[in-house]
């Protein structure tokens, strides 16, 4: 096993989604990488679930009983997923209410392998900048591309980023959109690298569709993406839901690869911020009062 | 009316929305949850196709299976020029069928290599980075020498033909592989070739060209 010398404490104690609960096979072994760590999984046909370090005797496509898996990781299921952590988590994943409403469909949109740093990939999904230029005809087209004044907020507990009041003008917001709108959206990052994002619902004005980006890094510059979605849509079945997901997500890929230096410099200093970047920049400078280092480069003592 | 048993985010199943494009034909899809549902492996979808691939066409009772075989029943079929499949040209149909084949060698190489990294397929993506860069190589090369005699595009013709819509896709994406483009000058200029072709769209990953002439 790799040492585990670059791994800041707040990171490695995080939970982390590591598969879709849909994605597995009942009782069948999986494997995969969490923080250079290659870790095994099975869900059980009961709903029972176990993660453990990669053992030799326990090998991807293996037959196992979940629930007789002693000496394993902590594990959680939420919002579709298997969850774990390499230290000691907190006792609940951050909450996402919207999830339990009986009427939301809830989707387990994908999960993608993407060559970037999470802490990128996190910002990626707070910019409303690009929208116009990456989704165009989809989330943004031009000449709306003004990112209007909105609020950002670090809650009381500081364990949470808020930004609200966000607008963007957009041509199909969402798979029961009718033509283009101005769409408000809340952005939530309750976790260094989750966030959950809230637009307005085209079928009911009092309501917002939830789409959350889960990472799971798989090393400082290489995440699996996965994607949730709660959304309000009596029209189209999880197929056609997915594919608009995964449609958005891999006109964000390459951009995302493409980010230079991969990991997120948290120097002020390093990258020069905009008016309309009010969200990266709390994020960044959320990130360095965590002390949280991987993904990153931390501002030089 | 063609139906196309489709996946976003599949290369070969965008060439022939391309070329759909390009030839002004109608068509609908059906989406299939390729990743992560694996509907392609379905009951259902091998009935239509029992190699448990995507794209597969059904025109009016006609099912075809290959995105390559599809390209040339499309311009063989829609294409009222006849440039896109030259059907009264034997050399450049000889042309265009080897480099139909040298796309099923993008497909095996770069598309794997995508595959491995980005829906986490298990193969051996250097294997396959080394065999996508050997034969980018000889894509490269050629088509140096191409335009060194006036020729932008893949076959021996004044005009594109399916040979340059079968190579596009998985070259252009090659970067979500670990493939980068950045030695091989000539594909980058005829991509932006391909890019300006009337009646092109775009796939996610693929960015349309700048307003800008390619030179």
């Amino acid at each position: 096993m790799r040492e585990m010398t670059s791994i800041d404490p707040v990171t490695l104690n995080l939970w982390y989604p590591i598969v879709a609960i849909g994605d597995t096979k009942p009782d069948v072994a999986g494997t995969t990488m969490l923080l250079e760590q290659p870790i095994g999984f099975a869900v059980g046909v009961s709903g029972r679930a176990a993660a453990w370090s990669a053992r030799p005797d326990l090998r991807a496509g293996d037959t196992v009983d979940a629930s007789s898996v002693t000496g394993g990781l902590p594990v959680k299921t939420a919002y579709g997923y298997l969850w774990t952590s390499l230290g000691t988590p907190a006792a609940d994943i951050f909450a996402i209410p919207q999830y339990a409403e009986p009427d939301r469909r809830n989707i387990a949109a994908a999960s993608i392998g993407v060559n970037v740093s999470a802490p990128r990939a996190i910002e990626n999904f707070l910019d409303m900048g690009h929208f116009p230029y990456v989704h165009t005809g989809i989330l943004g087209i031009e000449p709306h591309t003004e990112v209007k004044e909105y609020d950002v907020e670090i809650s009381v507990d500081g364990d949470e980023i808020l930004a609200t009041r966000c607008r963007f003008f957009q041509p199909m917001a969402s798979t029961v959109a009718q033509g283009g709108a101005d769409v408000e959206y809340v952005y939530r990052v309750p976790h260094p690298f989750c966030s959950v994002l809230y637009k307005s619902s085209p079928l009911d004005e009092k309501r917002m569709d939830v789409i959350a980006i889960f990472l799971q890094p798989m090393d400082q510059e290489h995440v699996r993406a996965h994607m949730m979605l709660s959304v309000l849509d009596d029209q189209n079945d999880d197929t056609f839901i997915r594919r608009f997901q995964l449609m958005i997500f891999g006109q964000d890929k390459p951009i995302l690869e493409n980010q230079f230096p991969k990991r997120l410099p948290l120097d002020p200093r390093a990258e020069t911020p905009i008016r309309a970047d009010k969200s990266a920049i709390a994020y960044r400078r959320w990130l360095s009062q965590k002390g949280i280092t991987y993904g990153v480069i931390p501002v030089a003592a | 009316m063609i139906t196309l048993y489709d996946f976003e985010l599949s290369g070969n199943c965008y060439k022939l929305r391309l070329l759909m494009s390009i030839l002004g034909v109608e068509y609908k899809i059906v989406p299939v949850d390729f990743y992560p549902g694996r509907e392609h492996k379905s009951a259902t979808l091998l009935k239509l196709n029992p190699l448990g691939q995507l794209p597969i066409i059904d025109d009016d009772g006609l099912i075809l299976r290959d995105a390559q075989a599809i390209l040339v029943y499309l311009a063989a079929r829609y294409d009222a020029s006849g440039n896109w499949y030259p059907r009264d040209n034997p050399a450049l149909l000889g042309e265009i069928g080897q480099w139909l084949a040298f796309a099923d060698g993008i497909t095996a190489t770069a598309s794997a290599a995508r595959l491995h990294d980005g829906l986490f397929y298990d193969l051996d993506v250097e294997a396959a980075r080394a065999g996508a860069h050997r034969l980018f190589r000889i894509l490269d090369e050629h088509l140096w020498f191409g335009q060194q005699v006036g020729r932008d595009w893949i076959c021996a013709a004044d005009h594109p033909t399916i040979s340059d819509i079968a190579c596009f896709p998985y070259v252009l994406l090659s970067e979500e592989g670990g493939i980068s483009r950045q030695d091989y000058p000539a594909i980058r200029r005829w991509g932006d070739r391909v890019k300006r072709v009337p009646g092109f769209i775009v796939m996610s990953g693929i960015f349309p060209a700048g307003p800008a002439r390619a030179i």
